[in-house]
């Protein structure tokens, strides 16, 4: 990763750190339109993203990860918890604005159809956000057409196109172009290429690459699918009904992961390899309902290893207990127990 | 992989630069234009109304100058086809043709006028209710249905018995009842479309609310807007017949379908045809309006890409 002029802290310092995010989102009833459920969306979450990697973000749907991605461009308020931009805390007075952190970090969304409007040519989508940001309506065009060339799409032939007349691949191509318009850090991509055939798929996430190095990004890659996530991450982070389960480097995670819920994910993973066939029981049933969420550690109900001190106290995001106690990981798990956290190496051993 | 990539992203290029010239796609308005081009019903329900607003904007014109207000006692209730009054006369020997080329001014303007107020006020609450959200929608949406709580008619007529009769208040009265279910379908389009990724995409990249609604919000919640206000017209027309039928809109001696319509109604077993006339008038209008709405409402409709 080459240094970037925009950089405001070293190399080392991270691009986006987060602390503490939580949103509970209250269900309103009752005759006086009262508070009568909570849910818990995203429930204490941590973690930081460093200059020029790609995080990926997992979990099963209703997991929080999207409700992460919202929070972070300030699209939903948060409840609590700490965003920092490059040591610039977001909407603080000692920091930045959140326009001035969206200028930076930017998003791109599943539905490749529904986050386009569908009365603006693909040249106008582009340019709108640089429009409304002072820039000229010629050098805005211009800065448009370029960027339709980078993701790959002549902008002779698709400038003056309008949404329904492009395929998804195309107008999520479109759609990665406006994220990059206004020359964003940081790009999130929030299930970016779940919606498109695999064929499709590849190419968008060759072409996110590609991007990534010539603009100099930082991703954070929200998928459900996990062989895409390993393809593209450098470090990932899995979610369970809102809190942070596991994270570390992909390597080590995708070769031991430690928390029982990784582990069942994995194991539901598809797979072409007759060696690594699906052989014990994936989860089964639906993860519980976040309005009222498992006390203590929440995949507890799902766990076959739990015990009674799951259910009383939450399982802080350590480093995983069979692990040297100096040595140092980036590899931490929130989990309780050392069978539970051990089952996956002795299974692979 | 990244070589294969930028070789992927070079032959793509190259065979995007290769592909003759596209022809510029027509714009959103122009496809609009084509899908109603074939549409024939659209088609021939507008070249109606277009019709019925000529006859009632030229009505000197194709009246042939007679005087909508003068009668002749030797000449009443004449039926259809009789010379020199070829749909018949009214109950005061007023010729027929006429008094409904007239009586389209008003029964046109109060089909049109209130739905136009309403469309303003309605639209711009419903439009700021749906954005805003909060207190600012509930407390908008709930005024709205007290309004609800009555039937359109019987508020029509209230207001209308308050503030006296004639057609400046049956217009004010329609406007008022027009406003809420106005201020109900721009709410629920405008939530819809806040939802919509582009405009959570709009508000990710820094772009002030006024602007994401003059150019993201606006534009696409004006057609569904537009098409209800539309088909709104046909019952405004009914409703202000209505009320002049029961005497609470426009006063005798002025031409009005509705008017028109209640007069002629005790020589109906004398004239049965030439009674029905001013009712026929009022029935073929507001089915033209309704079908030109339904018309516009597909044609508008940009999923259907055809």
């Amino acid at each position: 990763m080459t240094a970037d002029a925009r950089d405001r802290g070293g190399p080392a310092q991270p691009l986006l750190l987060v602390h503490g995010l939580r949103k509970h989102f209250p269900v309103r009833g009752g005759l006086l339109n009262r508070r009568i459920a909570t849910v818990q969306a995203v429930d204490d979450v941590s973690f930081s993203v460093r200059k020029g990697e790609t995080l990926g973000i997992v979990g099963e749907s209703g997991c929080g990860k999207s409700t992460t991605a919202r929070l972070l461009m300030r699209l939903i308020e948060p409840d609590a918890g700490d965003v920092v931009f490059d040591g610039d805390p977001v909407a603080d007075r000692h920091g930045i604005t959140v326009n001035a952190m969206r200028r930076q970090m930017q998003m791109v969304f599943q539905d490749s159809y529904s986050s386009l409007n569908p009365r603006m040519t693909m040249a106008e989508s582009i340019a709108y956000a640089p429009r409304m940001h002072g820039l000229g309506a010629r050098q805005a065009i211009e800065r448009a057409e370029s960027l339709l060339a980078q993701v790959g799409l002549n902008p002779r032939q698709y400038a003056r196109r309008y949404p329904h007349e492009l395929s998804g691949g195309q107008r999520q191509r479109v759609n990665v172009a406006r994220a990059l318009a206004l020359e964003p850090r940081m790009v999130i991509l929030d299930e970016a290429v779940s919606a498109l055939d695999k064929s499709i798929e590849a190419q968008v996430l060759n072409l996110l690459r590609e991007l990534k190095e010539r603009f100099n990004l930082t991703y954070l890659f929200i998928s459900h699918d996990l062989n895409v996530v390993e393809y593209v991450s450098d470090r990932v982070l899995v979610m369970y009904l809102g809190r942070v389960v596991e994270t570390g480097p992909v390597e080590a995670i995708y070769a031991r992961p430690r928390h029982p819920y990784t582990r069942a994910l994995f194991a539901s993973k598809p797979t072409l390899d007759p060696d690594r066939r699906t052989m014990e029981m994936p989860l089964t049933g639906d993860p519980p309902n976040p309005i009222n969420p498992p006390s203590g550690c929440r995949f507890r109900t799902r766990c076959a290893f739990a015990q009674a001190i799951c259910a009383e106290v939450v399982p802080p995001l350590a480093a995983p207990l069979d692990e040297a106690a100096d040595a140092p990981t980036e590899h931490l798990v929130a989990c309780h127990l050392p069978e539970g956290q051990a089952a996956m190496a002795l299974h692979h051993a | 992989m990244s070589q294969t990539t930028a070789d992927f992203v070079r032959r793509e290029l190259q065979v995007a630069a290769d592909a003759p010239q596209a022809a510029p796609t027509p714009g959103y308005w122009k496809a609009v234009a084509r899908r109603l081009a074939r549409d024939p019903v659209t088609i021939a329900v507008t070249l109606v109304l277009l019709g019925i607003i000529f006859i009632s904007l030229g009505a000197p014109l194709v009246t042939g100058g007679t005087d909508p207000y003068a009668g002749s006692v030797l000449a009443r209730l004449k039926p259809i086809g009789t010379p020199g009054h070829w749909l018949g006369t009214d109950e005061t020997g007023r010729d027929l043709w006429t008094r409904l080329c007239y009586g389209g001014r008003l029964s046109l303007l109060a089909g049109i006028l209130p739905v136009s107020i309403s469309l303003m006020v309605g639209g711009f609450l419903g439009i700021l209710a749906g954005y805003a959200g909060g207190i600012v929608g509930t407390l908008i949406m709930r005024t709205m249905d007290v309004f609800y709580a009555f039937p359109s008619i019987l508020l029509a007529i209230a207001i209308c018995g308050l503030l006296g009769n004639g057609l400046s208040n049956s217009v004010i009265a329609l406007s008022v009842v027009f406003i809420p279910p106005m201020v109900r379908i721009a709410e629920t389009v405008t939530t819809q479309a806040r939802q919509l990724d582009f405009v959570e995409a709009a508000r990710a990249s820094g772009t002030t609310t006024m602007q994401i609604i003059r150019h993201h919000v606006l534009a696409n919640v004006l057609g569904p807007i537009m098409v209800y206000a539309t088909s709104l017209i046909s019952v405004s027309i009914i409703l202000s017949a209505g009320l002049s039928f029961l005497g609470l809109g426009v006063t005798p001696p002025q031409a009005e379908w509705g008017l028109m319509l209640n007069s002629l109604r005790q020589a109906i077993y004398v004239q049965p045809y030439v009674a029905a006339l001013p009712g026929a008038m009022i029935f073929i209008t507001s089915m033209c309006f309704n079908l030109m709405s339904d018309g516009f409402r597909s044609a508008m409709d940009v999923r259907l890409n055809k």
